[in-house]
């Protein structure tokens, strides 16, 4: 039995889970109520196995993975997932402009706000910390790690975003461009996706595989663009749009911008 | 139940032998009715996108035996303890009530061609525009000397997920150390290419998690090799060393007979005996198509690969492990596949609706271990001759653990979007 113990690096797994619990139940709370128990959570938090404090210049190289969906800083708009800024203090699926999942919806509702103990707890695990996510993130297991992803957020949340921060459209010239300038045919775009939708589920649910409804038009080109010509590398994706072409790929686009998340 | 079939239509209209005589007539007072006999993967996703995609525009009926459908996939992994059995269990509830579907509960007995009418096993009658069978497969027990349907209750199958999956489960978790689990594999062409060897891996998963160091898992296969076998036995070396023995023809020089009493399997070779003996015989598409006429000599229906009809009549589809794919492998993704491209030819058919070229495609995921997943897949188009593989992967030996969680991970995001595919969310 002493060999499926498991590997050394979940060690701290259990207290992780333990602070878990503590908000979600906190979120059923008043809010002096939600304060206190956010005292014990820090006591029990994740961050007691963090060595040294946040740091926001190595939060940067990590926030690399976050990039490509959220916007951060100055000017910051929407994108495959909502801007960052004014993040903390912020109700969960508040943003007018972005059409979040019921699910993230919901717990705004129920009171969810951000701060730097609901991030860290989202971010360790997004799915099991709210089932129901689109965010398609595994998840951040290390301890120290999101401590300096949240230094950076901090760091740099406080800017304005952009006057109308809707999802910028305009990304310019770059791979897939040709893609973009075309019209997608919606119907054709329908055919296409029931071969996404065997995994991908049409209702934006993400549990283990990417949501991929509801993408601004053309980050959803750049990405099949990306598993094309093997920027982002993954077989089953690099296999679904090695055959597919500039036409396929609008229509998709096209026929998924349709779709509102459930 | 329907009981209004063209004909007792006919006779409550008053109808003449002369308005008999045009059975189009009738049908044309009404919208056009597809009929889809199996609810699987294959069966339940043609009824799902046939009613969701056209609407109030077509009549849509789907006959299943059984109330509720167990998935082959992921029956390993209830085997191995990954699953609970509820877990691959659904129901029909939301194709009734979501999407307008008459779902009717019934074995079909035979498919009345001439008259387009699918008769049930009462008797009752089912008229049809457009038929989708989905019959899944038949097992040939006699393929295996010994072998029988109530021998399979003592040596399962287990090769249609249900009460067999049940059978096996218990029968695997009541092996003692040291005791001995023997699997005859089947011969090709069959469902589930990778599904015997991770089926051998949830065994030997078993096995350890108890501590066993003493039993063997003896796999004696009828083919030279088979789906993603260097992932597997890779798996089996990191993973359970020294458990699981695989041999192929040119080893055991053929399987002569199974002795359900004794629990023998008695090979060129030698005579192997197991606790548990889990034999998987060849296959063939399900009864009611060969009954009707829709398959050929292999035992499987031929099919237009660029529309999924039928060889044998145009007004019927075969989809899923019962037809000839070509480079397709049977499996649960394929049937999903191929039920999209009937369904939509079937909406050209009766309903003008814009028919685009026809794209197929199959990833199969297996488990070897815990956060051990492997995959293999591939993308397919029509050509005269068959559905053909256009481009294709498979896992790669030597991958890294994070990879392989990735993967196992992704397949249950598969496991929920197919699921909610076919029986709707």
């Amino acid at each position: 039995m002493l060999r499926s113990m498991p590997a050394p690096s979940l060690a701290g797994k259990p207290v992780n889970s333990s602070i878990f619990t503590l908000q979600t139940w906190a979120h059923r709370l008043s809010a002096a109520g939600r304060r206190l128990l956010f005292g014990a959570a820090l006591m029990a938090s994740g961050q007691i196995h963090a060595t040294e404090p946040g740091d926001p210049a190595k939060g940067e190289d990590l926030y690399r993975a976050c990039k490509s969906c959220h916007q951060i800083g100055d000017n910051a708009r929407n994108g495959v997932g909502p801007h960052l800024d004014g993040l903390f203090g912020r109700q969960a699926g508040s943003l007018e402009e972005f059409r979040y999942s019921g699910a993230m919806q919901q717990k705004g509702q129920d009171g969810l706000v951000w701060n730097e103990f609901t991030i860290d707890a989202y971010l360790e695990k997004p799915n099991a910390y709210i089932p129901g996510t689109r965010m398609s993130y595994r998840g951040m297991r290390d301890p120290q790690d999101r401590l300096h992803v949240i230094a950076y957020l901090k760091a740099l949340s406080a800017a304005p975003p952009a006057a109308d921060a809707a999802a910028n459209t305009d990304i310019g010239a770059e791979i897939g461009a040709a893609a973009m300038q075309l019209e997608g045919d919606v119907e054709y775009g329908e055919y296409l996706s029931t071969e996404c939708v065997t995994c991908h589920q049409m209702s934006g649910r993400a549990d283990g595989i990417p949501s991929i409804v509801g993408w601004p038009n053309n980050a959803f080109i750049r990405a099949l663009f990306e598993y094309k010509t093997n920027v982002r590398s993954h077989q089953v994706m690099q296999n679904m749009t090695v055959n597919l072409g500039n036409e396929e790929i609008a229509a998709l686009a096209a026929y998924f911008a349709t779709l509102e998340p459930q | 139940m329907p009981n209004l079939t063209r004909r007792s239509f006919g006779l409550l209209a008053g109808a003449s032998a002369a308005s008999l005589a045009m059975p189009h007539y009738a049908r044309a007072q009404g919208k056009p009715r597809a009929v889809v006999i199996g609810g699987g993967s294959g069966g339940g996703t043609a009824a799902r996108y046939l009613a969701k995609d056209a609407g109030e525009d077509l009549d849509v009926t789907l006959i299943e035996a059984n109330a509720r459908y167990t998935t082959c996939y992921f029956s390993n992994l209830y085997l191995g303890g990954f699953r609970d059995f509820e877990s691959i269990n659904h129901g029909y509830e939301r194709l009734a009530s979501n999407y307008g579907i008459t779902v009717v509960n019934a074995f079909a007995d035979m498919i009345d061609r001439e008259a387009q009418e699918v008769v049930l096993a009462d008797g009752s009658r089912v008229p049809y525009d457009r038929l989708v069978v989905a019959p899944g497969i038949d097992i040939i027990y006699d393929s295996v000397p010994g072998y029988s349907e109530e021998a399979a209750q003592i040596m399962p199958h287990s090769w249609k997920a249900g009460p067999q999956t049940q059978i096996l489960k218990s029968k695997l978790d009541a092996i003692e150390d040291g005791q001995q689990i023997v699997m005859v594999a089947p011969p090709n062409p069959y469902r589930c290419p990778p599904g015997p060897y991770e089926r051998v891996s949830m065994f030997a998963h078993v096995l350890k998690n108890k501590g066993y160091t003493n039993s063997k898992i003896i796999v004696l296969d009828p083919k030279p090799s088979f789906s993603k076998q260097a992932l597997f036995q890779e798996g089996w070396e990191k993973h359970y060393p020294g458990m699981i023995e695989w041999y192929g023809p040119d080893v055991h020089g053929g399987i002569v007979s199974v002795d359900p009493a004794t629990g023998a399997v008695e090979t060129d070779l030698d005579t192997f005996t197991g606790s548990l003996v889990n034999v998987i015989p060849a296959q063939k598409a399900g009864m009611i198509a060969t009954k009707a006429g829709l398959s050929n000599d292999s035992g499987f229906c031929p099919i237009d690969p660029y529309s999924m009809r039928s060889k044998m009549d145009d007004k019927i589809f075969v989809i899923g492990d019962a037809c000839i794919a070509g480079d397709m492998p049977k499996s649960g993704f394929s049937a999903n596949s191929q039920a999209k491209v009937a369904a939509m030819a079937i909406r050209g058919d009766l309903l003008d609706a814009r028919v685009f070229p026809a794209k197929y495609s199959n990833t199969c995921w297996s488990l070897i271990d815990t956060n051990d997943g492997v995959k293999v897949g591939a993308q397919y188009a029509p050509t005269d001759e068959k559905i053909a593989s256009t481009s294709s992967f498979v896992s790669q030996t030597g991958e890294d653990a994070a990879l392989r969680q990735a993967t196992y991970e992704e397949s249950i995001g598969w496991y929920n979007g197919i699921t909610a595919d076919i029986f709707g969310s």
